[in-house]
């Protein structure tokens, strides 16, 4: 086996290295299939991130929807009253509201103010993110905020800088000024940067329309629910359906894939994603078949001076390898190179994960696409490459 | 008793074809001995090509025993008979000869690779086999970098480096003019003459029959005439010659 490795590597190096030409340019078109295939991974990554980086990230184990409201947040409306109920569930080791709003940050020295997602949450309960820098909400009722970091970096606010909020209740443009407390880890909440503030701070801010304004009763559209036992998920789950009433339970998973858009924005992107791999495939495929047909009467000198099957199909593996070991590096080194040139408001994430997935299939590729033309180069002939066989 | 290195018995090839079944090969039996450089002659169609192909290992006979150094390549599986093409045949062709992406000395020592011999007294060999057939300043080069005639010697030299038992030549100077064809030729009859091989070289000009020690003439594949000594081979080459 050795021997066989030996003399298959030596033979596919050589051929490589003295027709480096015409490999590179396969090489390159291989770093184009990779640079595109880090992309739309990397776009889909960004984009399902920031669908889903708050909710991902939550410490809850259950999120509590009105009944009927098809696990769709926006949709649905929660009064503060099941929130004590929900926390009086056997197995449910915390609770908090969540209210989400979008509203617009107004930032003096920007061209333009940013949009964004503010979120009103219990301080000290489930739903309030841990703070890198700075303290955590103090009171439901305080004039406080946490960004995230991508506000702080669109926005170019800090830790103790007070930020102003327009948002519309009724017909009116409303200012709301809080002093930001604590700075958190990215935490996108539907594709904007967010703003955490006390539950109630957030109902007194957050858009309006008239017939609100006045209204006292303040109405969270979800609750978020920590276990005792992550493990009794399905127990607790239907105890709080039939405890509670009007209401649905999802676990985080289901949630996220309920958020508007996201599954059918996810599905889309693989399929983008596996159609590129497929083409990949044809057109390595293409080369090194086309490579072997030029090839017939050196691979029939080969095998008539003595080089086996084995050898001869390795040394076509290992060019392939080869090959597409450098198209991915070239591919991927433009993508890392790329990925710096990009401002933060593209949504392009190139998480560890999802890029090591989309390199071991594009690793397959060549070796997938060689396939046919491994099969052809091991079954040519001598006698007939050779031109003997009468 | 006489020792050969290639013996053929009864070898009989033959193929179906719409037609009928052809008979390329029939009923010949020969034998070669260590040093000594045979020509395998004969018009189109008289089954010198198949014949070499089955002495090369490359083609299976229907029936009838090929045995080099005593053992019957007929009767081998196709993973033994590649083992003997790379230990004990040496092979050169009519065009298409070398590795093109191997330097002249690469595509000598290929040989010594495939059969694990490869050491620096085997690169060395290559080296000096090579300064022998005049390409001492032509190593380094690949083969697209050399002329027909070029080839031909680095391809007698990659068949003679791995002291094969059997060598064969495929019209060697097919693509040669008559002045590298001699040389060629002259060159290869030396070597095998001088390394105590078995050589056989299939050609269409009798010009070429000039350096060897007999001429197996065939027709209508089977085996017609042996030519043997100097002087029956000069009256055949005339005759040639004057056919021409």
């Amino acid at each position: 086996m050795k021997q066989i490795f030996s003399i298959s590597g030596y033979l596919a190096v050589k051929e490589v290295w003295r027709n480096r030409g015409r490999f590179l340019l396969v090489s390159l078109v291989i770093a184009l299939i990779t640079l595109l295939v880090l992309f739309i991974a990397a776009l889909g990554e960004g984009l399902g991130n920031g669908n889903r980086e708050y909710i991902s990230k939550l410490d809850a184990d259950l999120i509590v929807y009105q009944a009927k409201s098809d696990t769709l947040i926006a949709a649905s409306r929660l009064g503060r009253d099941r929130l004590a109920a929900v926390r009086r569930v056997d197995g449910v080791a915390d609770a908090g509201m969540l209210g989400t709003a979008s509203a617009t940050l107004v930032l003096p020295d920007a061209e333009e103010p940013l949009k964004v997602a503010i979120l009103g949450v219990e301080p000290g309960h489930t739903g309030e993110p841990s703070v890198l820098d700075g303290n955590q909400l103090s009171t439901d009722l305080a004039q406080e905020a946490i960004i995230d970091r991508n506000t702080a970096i669109r926005s170019g606010l800090a830790l103790g800088d007070t930020l102003t909020i327009r948002v519309t209740q009724g017909t009116r443009d409303e200012f709301f000024s809080l002093r930001i407390v604590g700075v958190t880890d990215g935490q996108q909440y539907s594709l904007q940067p967010s703003v955490f503030v006390p539950f109630f701070t957030w109902d007194r801010i957050r858009p309006k329309s008239e017939a609100e304004v006045n209204s006292s009763n303040p109405v969270a559209n979800v609750i978020l629910v920590r276990l005792e036992d992550p493990g009794q998920m399905e127990e607790v789950s239907q105890r709080l359906t039939s405890q509670v009433g009007n209401i649905e339970t999802a676990t985080i998973k289901d949630a996220i894939q309920a958020l508007p858009g996201y599954s059918a924005q996810q599905s889309t992107l693989n399929t983008q994603g596996g159609f590129t791999l497929f083409i990949g495939v044809l057109v390595i495929g293409g080369f090194f078949q086309i490579q072997i047909l030029q090839k017939v009467a050196q691979i029939g000198v080969l095998k008539a001076i003595g080089t086996s099957n084995p050898v001869v199909a390795m040394a076509s593996v290992i060019q392939i390898v080869v090959i597409t070991v450098i198209g991915v590096a070239i591919g991927g080194l433009l993508a890392f190179l790329f990925s710096l040139t990009f401002p933060p408001t593209v949504p392009i994430v190139f998480n560890g994960t999802t890029s090591a997935i989309a390199l071991a299939a594009l690793l397959l590729i060549g070796p997938l696409g060689g396939m046919v033309s491994i099969r052809y180069a091991v079954r040519i002939e001598p006698l007939k490459a050779l031109g003997l066989s009468s | 008793m006489t020792t050969y290195a290639l013996e053929t018995r009864s070898v009989i090839k033959t193929y179906q074809s719409e037609s009928g079944t052809i008979q390329a090969v029939d009923d010949v039996s020969l034998q070669v001995a260590a040093g000594e450089f045979v020509a395998l002659v004969g018009p189109s169609g008289s089954g010198k090509t198949t014949m070499l192909s089955m002495l090369a290992a490359l083609l299976q006979p229907t029936s009838g025993q090929i045995l080099l150094d005593g053992q019957d390549l007929a009767g081998m599986n196709d993973v033994d008979r590649v083992a003997m093409r790379r230990e004990k045949i040496g092979f050169t062709f009519q065009a298409n000869n070398l590795v093109p992406y191997l330097t002249a000395v690469e595509n000598v020592e290929l040989m010594l690779r495939l059969n694990n011999r490869l050491d620096k007294a085997g690169s060395l060999r290559a080296r000096e086999l090579l300064a022998r057939l005049g390409l001492g300043e032509r190593l380094h080069n690949l083969p697209g970098q050399m002329s027909g005639g070029q080839q031909q010697r680095v391809a007698i030299a990659r068949a003679l480096i791995h002291n094969p038992s059997l060598v064969l030549a495929d019209e060697p100077t097919a693509s040669l003019d008559t002045e590298r064809a001699y040389q060629v030729v002259e060159t290869f009859a030396g070597l095998i003459h001088e390394q105590q091989r078995a050589g056989i070289m299939v050609t269409h000009d009798l010009r070429m029959c000039e350096y060897v020690d007999r001429v197996l003439q065939m027709q209508d594949g089977k085996l017609v005439r042996i030519y043997t000594g100097r002087e029956e081979i000069r009256q055949l080459i005339q005759g040639g010659k004057k056919q021409d």
